[in-house]
């Protein structure tokens, strides 16, 4: 029966540990990337997928503010960041965040997640009233805001300690973190691309010290720019070292690289193969990773909605504004509604199941 | 033997599905159904190329008297928007696409009641002319000329023929079951009507493609009634070389509603594919899925990429508007561990 599903030999192996639940290594998970096999890469993550969700499909009702784009990092793969003086370069006032907020009151939104970039000259207390001044709007929301870059930057920038700044922003109302600025874990990579970002032992520092306050985070990768596939999956599993440790990761994200309005143009982003396999090792290879997500404005609805048969149990939110991809050249709509989500995840034989920011389900999803 | 107890059961090799075992089809998890269609893609074109044409789309005219609800391309006789194409219009667009090394046209148009004979035939001389080939008329074309000057179908095709037309191309097919075709195209006539021009096409000498526009009102059990027709003309003639089903989109049409996303596609693709034993292609459709999508689709039974187009003006009136060069299609398909291998409309290697 096995053979009859698997056109590529070499995953046989790899089928016997999933089956048993045996923990993959690197090289099961270079044999993964590189089969031909696509639709049998698919079929192995799905048995962890159904393992762990049976048919779910989790999506969040959620709202996007991203603050600012004023960043001093300069990352070449970047399409969004900008400095100071440059032109297109913003930043929301207070009044401005807290306006956004307001104008989507009466929605059922249950997180609001806050990205910017690494800025020069906000201080802190911004970043306190920001959480404070949206908590006393929305109580009930859930803040999931600053990416480990910024909290390390924020820390830096004020002469705190990662662990003081971390709980000065929870006492705000933080909730979690999203998983950005991960990139690629790779020093090589870095050095070309991101050589001022904060680094892997960094960015792994501030998500473990985020768990060990009791906060949980997320976790991305960005790929499809120079990274080699080894670099990939010693991503992956450096990120899985880590969750053995604290615990504290929700979901992985892999971040499709978007070449257009980037230093890097000239590269071609990565191909529909690339994104499904890179989904489905992901599945095989984060086993102590409860959800695998699928962020539709990157992926675009089609391949979200693929990705649901290739270990995918996440296709994130209601977004209705994003400014990061799209300044990259995203050709997603801005929006999608609840009934269309639900629609292309009951379309794809799964069953849609509505989430707040740690995953528990929303019982009375108001339409 | 070909009947197993379970229709959902393993594919023996080169055995023909019955219409139960193919509604079974449709049981199957996403994945099981693409590996299923690989395999009768393997066995039908077991070399890994995917062929594409370099060609351009020539709209003559959008002119129509059809006034099908799912089309945002047409304007009826008299709206100040419609237009027909001329001589030096046709001249520049066949410059342009030998500039792109192109082999051929496919050339389709509204019902335009304003055309006499001479013009379609004139058409296609000037393009024959140009040295590259004519993949003309959709079979609601050709019947429409049939019933507009009086001529028998096969009449209309040799007159077409000896201006130089080499090949049909498969639309108009829609669904080809008339509940469906009575509520969205009530005037473009029946299915049988289509399968009689395609038979007389085909007992000509052309060769055609067949297509299949569906996600709008039709059932599973109408795209498979579809199939099956298809399956059952080609066992008589042998005409049909490629079947090219693709979604309806929605945008800017007066049948309005959501576009069925990427899973059904690859369903419906897939199942194409393992009803369709006897056409020997199967084409993906990036003009409606994205460049993504097709990439996949080579996954579920597909082995043709279709063509460059340079101009699309069907699908891109519904505000759907995807593009690929040659170079990008030839990527696609090498990231697929493919080799992209060029054709022209009649599925000949060039």
């Amino acid at each position: 029966m096995a053979s009859l599903r698997f056109e590529d030999q070499a995953l046989l192996p790899i089928h016997e540990k999933v089956l048993a639940g045996r923990r993959l290594d690197a090289a099961d998970g270079l044999t993964l990337f590189h089969s031909p096999d696509l639709l049998g890469v698919g079929y192995l993550a799905n048995l962890v997928r159904e393992r762990l969700h049976g048919r779910k499909a989790f999506y969040i009702y959620n709202q996007h503010l991203n603050y600012s784009n004023i960043c001093v990092n300069g990352c070449k793969f970047c399409a969004f960041g900008k400095k100071a003086e440059e032109e297109g370069a913003y930043e929301m006032t207070l009044e401005e965040i807290f306006a956004k907020v307001e104008a989507r009151r009466s929605e059922p939104i249950t997180e609001i997640h806050i990205v910017g970039g690494c800025h020069p000259t906000l201080p802190f207390s911004f970043y306190l009233e920001m959480l404070r001044g949206i908590k006393a709007r929305r109580p009930q929301v859930h803040l999931q805001a600053f990416t480990a870059v910024e909290v390390a930057h924020l820390a830096e920038l004020h002469g705190a300690s990662v662990e003081d700044a971390l709980r000065a922003l929870r006492d705000a109302g933080l909730g979690s973190l999203p998983g950005g600025g991960a990139e690629v874990f790779s020093t090589r990579v870095r050095q070309a691309l991101c050589p001022q970002k904060l680094g892997p032992e960094g960015w792994l520092s501030v998500a473990q010290t985020a768990h060990r306050l009791g906060m949980n985070t997320n976790a991305t990768m960005l790929y499809g720019h120079m990274e080699s596939l080894e670099e990939r999956v010693d991503h992956m599993l450096k990120l899985r070292a880590a969750q053995d440790q604290t615990g504290g990761f929700l979901s992985f994200i892999p971040l499709a690289f978007h070449p257009q309005n980037t230093a890097i143009d000239h590269l071609q982003g990565p191909s529909a193969f690339d994104d499904l396999k890179t989904l489905a090792v992901s599945r095989l290879l984060l086993d102590n990773f409860p959800h695998i997500k699928a962020f539709w404005i990157m992926l675009g609805p089609k391949m979200a909605q693929l990705s649901l048969c290739f270990g995918v149990d996440d296709v994130d939110g209601t977004v209705m504004e994003e400014r990061i991809t799209h300044m990259a050249g995203a050709q997603t709509p801005q929006g999608l509604t609840r009934a269309q989500l639900e629609g292309l995840i009951r379309e794809a034989g799964c069953v849609p199941v509505e989430r707040d920011t740690l995953y528990r389900e929303v019982a009375e999803a108001a339409a | 033997m070909g009947r197993t107890a379970s229709p959902a059961a393993r594919l023996e090799p080169g055995v023909r599905l019955s219409l139960v075992e193919a509604q079974g089809l449709w049981d199957l998890d996403l994945l099981t159904l693409g590996h299923r269609a690989d395999q009768v893609r393997c066995r039908l074109n077991p070399s890994d190329r995917v062929t594409y044409v370099v060609d351009r789309n020539i709209n003559y005219t959008n002119i129509c008297t059809s006034g099908c609800r799912f089309c945002a391309f047409f304007r009826s006789p008299g709206e100040p928007e419609g237009y027909v194409l001329d001589e030096e219009g046709l001249a520049r667009k066949l410059a342009e696409l030998k500039a792109h090394g192109g082999s051929g046209v496919l050339l389709q148009g509204g019902l335009n009641p304003d055309l006499p004979l001479a013009y379609y035939e004139d058409l296609v001389r000037q393009i024959k002319n140009a040295g590259l080939g004519v993949h003309g008329f959709s079979p609601p074309e050709i019947a429409f000329m049939g019933q507009r000057f009086g001529l028998p179908l096969k009449e209309v095709l040799a007159r077409l023929m000896e201006a130089g037309l080499s090949s049909i191309p498969g639309g108009g097919a829609e669904i080809l079951a008339d509940r469906v075709r009575s509520q969205i195209s009530p005037r473009k006539g029946s299915s049988a009507r289509w399968l009689e021009v395609m038979a007389a096409a085909h007992e000509l000498g052309l060769k055609t493609s067949a297509t299949m526009m569906f996600g709008h009102l039709e059932t599973r059990a109408e795209r498979l009634e579809h199939l099956m027709k298809i399956r059952d003309l080609q066992d008589r003639t042998q005409g049909f070389t490629s079947f090219i089903p693709w979604t309806f989109q929605p945008g800017g049409t007066a049948l309005g509603g959501e576009p069925l996303g990427a899973v059904e596609y690859l369903r419906t693709l897939a199942v194409s594919r393992l009803v369709l034993d006897n056409v020997p292609h199967l084409q993906v459709s990036w003009v409606t899925q994205g460049p993504k999508i097709a990439q996949v689709a080579l996954k579920f039974g597909a082995d043709d990429f279709g063509s460059t187009m340079l101009e699309e003006n069907v699908v891109a009136a519904t505000g759907v508007g995807f593009r690929l060069s040659r170079e990008e299609i030839e990527t696609l398909v090498r990231q697929a561990g493919y080799e992209p291998q060029v054709r022209d409309h009649r599925y000949s290697l060039l």
